[in-house]
């Protein structure tokens, strides 16, 4: 087994470079004598840094990088996180040097191509959302969530209705719903599930009244069901004169068959780092652009991207009722340009297919896997679904465990612990991008884990075994962090 | 087991009465659901509480939980042995891992918990 990699400061040796500058060929001046005193460190900085040869900093990096796991090594189904592979092509035109090279003051007459694919990307997310107003702005999922709600909080206040302090979550909402809202001053009302999976409609009746700002959900839901009551959940809500917030999280199995801005929401967040293909979790920065319907339009983010009647574009700036900034500069573009790539490569019916694909996979895994686990919700999931492992109580195995375990026969676990609604979760997305190959060998993976929890307890209790780092301390880790390197 | 002596609530979580000094903690069954716990946040004696709203969380290695007062009243000690050592909620969650103690304005809420026997049988519906 592969011992881990030594830190950069432990490979070090006195003395040793990667690089031999030329004798200086002008006079030499003292820096006491360039920067005042009082303002130089009085550490001895050489001997705190590494000292290393090129050929050893090249071998430590890529020594790491084969450590990791990513869509680029294996499946990875991890629910909620809509893990689908990413086209190489999107990043070789996030690269073209048209828009890398761009200035982000250059004129507008020269950065018009630029301009064009934002407009035209905010026209997609409308025609895919049913909204009629797009920012590009939020930098991510979160911060999407936060410029909607406080869009909501603008558009109360200018209508001068004050009494509006609450926001309606289900309790099956992304922890990231109740945060947002606690965030932008709004109280929490927390409304239950039902045994199917959905909002509690006669719960939801129940909480409302005319001091309700909004309800925010996802649908389909983090157990990966679409609400069937969601027209009368959008309507009870605005009986109340609250607005309806979107979180598009779960967008990936809805793309071109059912729209928010059709089932009543008022306000959308989209993850392209989810739903467009582009890459996240540590491979690149994610973006939550929110849309909104004709009401709510002039409370949106500026800068707009605005198409002008002659056919150029601008970033209108003069929008007096708008939230104004919500990130530097127009958002993380780099992006836009791969979820572009992607939209434009796919096309509509693409894009229907690739929902339709996530479905499939993920009722394919399901049916196969119910017949080994506990399935707590007996339906048609969407594009990702729950099982847990009840059936195997006595065996002392837990989610963990199976998690830990999985990590053995090489595949990254799915998401566990969440929904809390459900006990011992274990939340699988499988995505479009899989193969009915792949999917099979990791249902095989999961059957036979689960055998080995009744036979071979311990081999489960104690997993990973072949990972270079096996069980970790989480305990320890949590309570007693080690967080920095000390020159010892 | 869980002791007689107290009551419980859905929410996993009991309280034991001396006097109008009321202590509350998590049940057995919550640490075992909750897993080895890391880290115990608790408000500061002499501060209120309110029935039915938090005080402080319980953080495990799969989740935090809000903890929640089962009166209201005022703080008049804090188990600052849990805050050093959090496993004393996994280990002995009705005896050294207890969280605070409440004087109680008024202990009528008490009455809408469940007995121990009770609290059993509520365990044994949520599992099916």
């Amino acid at each position: 087994m592969r011992t881990l990699e030594p830190l950069l400061f432990e490979l070090s040796a006195s003395g040793r470079s990667a690089v031999s500058l030329p004798a200086c060929d002008v006079p030499e001046v003292p820096v006491e004598m360039m920067i005042p005193k009082h303002m130089l460190s009085q550490q001895e900085l050489d001997s705190h840094l590494p000292e290393l040869a090129e050929v050893d900093v090249v071998r430590h990096f890529t020594r790491l990088s084969t450590f990791n796991y990513g869509l680029d090594t294996g499946f990875y189904p991890l629910g909620s996180c809509t893990m689908k592979y990413n086209p190489k092509v999107n990043e070789r035109l996030a690269r073209l040097p048209g828009f890398t090279a761009l200035h982000p003051y250059q004129p507008e007459s020269m950065t018009q191509g630029a301009l064009q694919l934002m407009a035209e990307l905010q026209d997609d997310f409308c025609e895919l959302t049913g909204m009629d107003g797009f920012t590009l702005q939020p930098a991510a999922g979160a911060h999407g969530e936060m410029t909607g709600m406080l869009i909501i909080k603008a558009y109360h206040e200018h209508r001068q209705d004050n009494k509006r302090t609450k926001v309606i979550v289900p309790d099956s909402a992304h922890g990231t719903n109740p945060a947002t809202a606690a965030m932008v001053g709004y109280d929490i009302i927390q409304v239950p599930s039902n045994e199917r999976g959905g909002v509690d409609l006669e719960a939801l009746k129940k909480a409302v009244n005319d001091e309700v700002a909004a309800l925010m959900l996802t649908n389909p839901n983090t157990v990966g069901l679409f609400d069937e009551n969601i027209l009368e959940i959008t309507k009870v809500i605005h009986d109340v004169g609250g607005l309806l917030y979107y979180d598009g999280a779960n967008t990936n199995a809805i793309m071109g068959i059912a729209r928010p801005g059709d089932m009543g929401f008022d306000i959308v967040h989209l993850n392209l780092h989810k739903t467009f293909s582009t890459p996240h979790g540590g491979g690149g920065p994610g973006s939550g652009p929110v849309g909104v319907k004709e009401f709510l339009v002039p409370f949106l983010p500026k800068p707009m991207v605005i198409r002008q009647d002659d056919g150029t574009f601008t970033l209108e700036e003069n929008l007096p009722l708008s939230i104004g900034r919500v990130r530097s500069f127009y958002a993380n573009f780099s992006v836009l340009v791969k979820a572009y790539a992607y939209i434009r490569s796919l096309g509509g019916q693409g894009l229907k297919a690739a929902s339709e694909n996530a479905v499939l996979n993920a009722n394919y895994l399901m049916s196969i896997l119910k017949e080994h686990y506990f399935l707590p919700f007996e339906r048609v999931c969407k594009h990702e679904f729950i099982i847990t492992p009840k059936n195997l109580k006595s065996t002392g195995v837990h989610t963990l465990d199976i998690a830990k375990r999985i990590l053995d026969y090489g595949y990254h676990p799915p998401t566990i612990y969440f929904p809390m609604i459900v006990e011992e979760a274990m939340m699988i997305e499988p995505t479009e991008t899989e193969s009915v190959e792949t999917l099979d060998e990791f249902a095989q993976v999961l059957i036979r884990i689960a055998e080995e929890a009744r036979s071979e307890t311990d081999l489960v209790k104690n997993a990973p075994h072949t990972t270079l780092v096996t069980r970790l301390d989480e305990v320890s880790a949590s309570r007693k962090p080690n967080l920095r390197w000390r020159n010892s | 087991m869980n002791p007689v002596d107290m009551k419980y609530n859905k929410d996993h979580e009991y309280a034991k009465v001396e006097g109008n000094i009321v202590t509350f903690g998590i049940t057995d069954h919550a640490q075992e659901s909750l897993g080895d716990v890391v880290f115990v946040e608790l408000p500061d004696e002499g501060s209120m509480v309110t029935v039915g709203e938090s005080y402080g969380t319980v953080e495990s290695v799969k989740a935090v939980s809000d903890i929640s007062a089962s009166i209201s009243g005022k703080i008049v000690e804090v188990n600052t042995l849990v805050l050093d050592a959090p496993d004393l909620l996994n280990s002995d969650p009705y005896g050294e891992g207890w969280l605070i103690k409440v004087a109680a304005d008024d202990l009528a809420p008490l009455k809408n918990m469940m007995t121990a026997a009770e609290y059993e049988t509520f365990l044994l519906e949520e599992e099916h």
